[in-house]
């Protein structure tokens, strides 16, 4: 600190010191005889805010503004928000009803079962009881009616005119939404039977496995077991 | 055209009925169906999967998932008793073709089928910026195809990889846990096709399903339970390797 110059006197600061303690010491006094001097205070108050209010027109023309945009927010808001938004939650509650409209393309067991009940018999027999009919004769898919449009709101629209739609595919005809004329695929049993059944260290133990080409030698499946009872022993075998 | 004051009275009414059913929009569900009476989970038996893959097709049937993508698949876990921590894991095309046949080594096998979780505190959800994914009250994670950007947070935050974005639609994807199908009273795609009943649809809100019972009788584990999902895809015989 040597080096340095001190280049404020004290003397300075003194009279802005001794100001302020003048100041100190009015304004505690104006507060311990507030009785006395409140209400010339209170009418100069008023008076200042009054004075500003004649020239606020300003103020309110923005708080008008203010709440115009507020009225248009609130209108834009109806148009663009869709109806269902936040009736379960933070999401449109539609979307479930359009998830649900998704055609389904496997049919089911029950509905194979309704007809097929010679097969239901002999497969609830036998070792495929739990093999539903579809895991092996594929989807015999139930074409369910195109679901009506969803409305269409402003925001849709907008939408649909910068982003077309995907095109649909037509739906297929197969054996459960047809029966009398589509008749499904029989399926080749010399692929279908080893998809689960070719032997691997992998699969669990007690289920029943082979190796194909030792157990067959190519021949299809279905030469000696019946599909939907397969065990030789049942009295399932052909 | 014309047409009559009379004829016009009758049409007037009746175009307004009209306009108010197109007002509604799509139904929810089939009438019989009520949202609050659910809770839906699945149950994965691993002991009884034997890797055919019919899971990973009849999903990619039903749901017209794109090749390459997968809202279920299988994996093949082959793991030494020794490095528990390191399983060699395989997937080939999500398992859709069944699995490579394997020789027997001093290594055990097993499958593990996976899919969306159908979390209750579902990490998905929560990322969504514009609410277009949630849980349904019935306790299933869906999402909205309008509202998605394609932002793909969700794909990120999901800590299990269940979601993707489809590259046609370039929206997220993800299991709906064949919504469609259980709300008219059928199974999943995949649970119709799995062969073995490794996997089971299962109603938690239903007190006669059988998955009380099961619960309380077996060693049943979620994946990930530090991540305290609340993952509603319940494994039985879940292996400590399997992440």
């Amino acid at each position: 600190m040597s080096g340095v110059t001190v280049a404020c006197d004290p003397s300075h600061i003194r009279p802005y010191l001794e100001a302020r303690t003048f100041r100190g010491k009015e304004c505690f006094r104006s507060h311990w005889n507030q009785s006395q001097d409140l209400p010339a205070f209170s009418k100069r108050r008023s008076g200042f805010i009054m004075s500003k209010f004649k020239d606020a027109g300003h103020l309110f023309r923005f708080a008008g503004l203010f709440v115009l945009l507020f009225v248009v927010f609130l209108v834009v808001r109806h148009f663009v928000v869709p109806k269902s938004f936040g009736k379960y939650g933070h999401y449109r509650a539609d979307a479930i009803g359009e998830i649900a409209a998704h055609p389904a393309k496997y049919a089911g067991h029950e509905t194979c079962e309704a007809c097929h009940s010679d097969v239901l018999d002999k497969k609830s027999k036998g070792k495929h009881a739990h093999v539903n009919c579809e895991a092996c004769h594929g989807a015999l898919v139930k074409v369910l009616p195109a679901p009506p449009p969803p409305t269409p709101n402003v925001y849709e629209r907008m939408v649909a005119l910068v982003i077309k739609p995907m095109p649909q595919d037509p739906p297929v005809l197969r054996h459960a939404d047809d029966p009398s004329s589509v008749v499904p695929e029989l399926p080749d049993t010399t692929v279908l039977c080893a998809r689960c059944h070719t032997a691997s260290a992998a699969k669990p133990k007690g289920f029943p496995q082979v190796v194909p080409a030792d157990h067959s030698n190519g021949m299809a499946c279905k030469t000696c077991h019946d599909p939907h009872s397969p065990a030789m022993d049942a009295g399932g075998a052909k | 055209m014309n047409i009559s004051r009379r004829q016009m009275l009758i049409l007037m009414p009746a175009a307004a009925v009209a306009w108010k059913a197109v007002l509604a929009g799509t139904p929810e569900q089939s009438p019989n169906y009520k949202m609050s009476d659910h809770w839906w989970g699945m149950l994965i038996d691993i002991p009884k999967c034997i890797g055919c893959g019919n899971c990973v097709r009849a999903c990619a049937t039903e749901n017209d998932v794109p090749d390459g993508y997968f809202r279920t698949w299988v994996e093949r876990y082959h793991v030494s008793d020794e490095d528990m921590t390191n399983p060699e894991v395989i997937s080939p095309d999500g398992g859709k073709e069944g699995f490579p046949v394997a020789a027997e080594d001093d290594k055990k096998y097993f499958f593990v089928p996976k899919m969306c979780n159908h979390c209750t505190d579902s990490p998905c959800t929560q990322v969504c910026p514009v609410g277009a994914t949630f849980v349904s009250p019935d306790g299933v994670v869906l999402i909205d195809q309008k509202y998605c950007l394609g932002c793909a947070y969700c794909v990120q935050a999901c800590p299990y990889g269940c979601r993707y974005i489809n590259p046609q639609k370039e929206t997220a994807e993800k299991c709906t846990l064949c919504y469609h199908r259980i709300t008219q009273g059928l199974t999943t795609a995949c649970c119709e096709a799995c062969p073995t009943g490794a996997r089971q649809l299962v109603d938690l809100k239903d007190p006669k399903d059988p998955i009380h019972e099961f619960l309380k009788t077996h060693s049943v584990q979620v994946l990930k339970p530090q991540m305290a999902t609340g993952a509603k895809a319940f494994y039985n015989g879940l292996d400590g390797s399997v992440r």
